[in-house]
Order: structure tokens, then sequence, then C-alpha cells
């Protein structure tokens, strides 16, 4: 893996790779989400996932999340992998570590990531279950333009 | 003015291509472009109405004025993570 804070890739992802990306002397606390492929979705036998990306805007969008964290949350470091092709059932999708000097709010910074990667991060996961293949699609609402 | 489309997802899919080259007048807004892509595109139709837009990689709203030069990306609504 690069040292990217915010990637998007092909490559299988490692959480101790992204937790060290974060860690520094400043760190007393680093939570960790990983978000993975679930083998069933609404009552489907998943088989594995694509997830496509628009690897130029999510990468900035990434960065720009991890902005938010920061603003909101007293945290010293975010780093946040996306990871792209095919995934199968238990791999990680996304890994995203916050460093933070105590473990206040870290909590609060890490759902706040994860849930504004479903809003607003430009990447697609379509799923292949048993009987057939379906886009996924997320919220209704496009973000508001810059 | 000119530049380029970006399409993703079942967007894409239903194009049957991830890019294409756009060419407007001065004025131009994602709108028009979008109305263009419909004749363009009949694979795509309405799909390209209620997609996401996104102009030089920053979210962006149907009138929002074309520069020469731009890239456009429309798209489903997201669903990474």
């Amino acid at each position: 893996m690069s040292e990217k804070l915010f990637e998007i890739t092909a490559a299988p992802l490692s959480i101790d790779e992204v937790n060290r990306r974060v860690t520094s002397p400043a760190a007393g606390a680093i939570i960790t989400f990983t978000g993975i492929v679930r083998g069933t979705n609404q009552g489907r036998q998943v088989r594995y996932l694509e997830y496509e990306a628009y690897p130029e805007m999510a990468e900035v969008v990434l960065a720009q999340i991890g902005d938010e964290v920061k603003a909101r949350w007293e945290v010293e470091a975010v780093a946040i992998a996306h990871r792209t092709g095919r995934l199968e059932i238990g791999e990680a999708s996304v890994v995203i570590a916050i460093a933070a000097g105590h473990r206040q709010g870290a909590f609060e910074a890490g759902r706040y990531a994860i849930d504004r990667i479903k809003q607003i991060l430009p990447v697609w996961k379509k799923e292949y279950f048993e009987g057939g293949e379906v886009w996924i699609e997320g919220p209704s609402q496009p973000p508001e333009p810059a | 003015m000119q530049g380029k489309v970006k399409l993703f997802a079942s967007l894409r899919e239903a194009a049957g291509r991830s890019e294409l080259d756009w060419e407007l007048t001065e004025g131009a807004t994602v709108a028009m472009l979008q109305s263009n892509l419909r004749e363009r595109l009949p694979g795509v139709g309405e799909e390209i109405g209620r997609a996401w837009i996104a102009v030089n990689q920053q979210y962006a709203s149907p009138d929002s004025q074309l520069e020469d030069g731009d890239e456009v990306a429309l798209f489903p609504p997201v669903s990474g993570g």
C-alpha cells in the first residue's frame, strides 16, 4: 500500500497498515472501522460484490470527509482506504482509522466518517447474488454543490 | 466549447461506454448537456435526467454553467462503504 492518507485502491486492504498511517506520539487512541462484504442482503444470498469508483474525485472527497471530521472533533489524524473491483464475502471494502489524543469523540468521529462515505463518496457497488445481479443505490438526494 | 463526459455504474452500463466528448455553445448548462446526451444515448434515456452531477470532480447542479474543457461526470446515487 502507498502512504496516502486517503486512498482508492484495487489492492486488498490492510487494517494494520491504515492504522499505522495515523499513528503518532500525539495519539492516545485509534479507532478503526472496517466495512465487510456481507453474505446476505435483503434476503438474497450474495456471491460477491463489484465496486466501481470515480477515483480522482473519490480521493478528493475522502480528504474532504477527513477535514470535516477534524473540524468537528479533536482528532490528530484521519486515514481512509476504500477498495474497488471484485470483493468476496468477508473481505474489507473500507477501512477508516482515526487517531485522537483521547478516546472521547473518536468513536463518534468514526461513525460520522462512515455515514458521510455512504452519502457522498463517488463509489458504487454491484451485487452478484444467487439468481441475478443488481446495482445498489444509496441515498436519493445528491449533495449540495460546493 | 467542448469537454469530456464520464459515466459510471448503471449509467455506464446502459450507455455501453464510460467516456464521450461534449460540444455545446457558449453559456450552456449541465441540464443542456443532459438533454443533448439523452438524444445521443437512446439506451440511457430518463436515467441521465436524474443522475448526480460532478463538474471537474466537484458536485454540481443541472443549472451549473459549463466552461470549455470541463469534465462532467454523471452517475446514479452513490453506494460505497
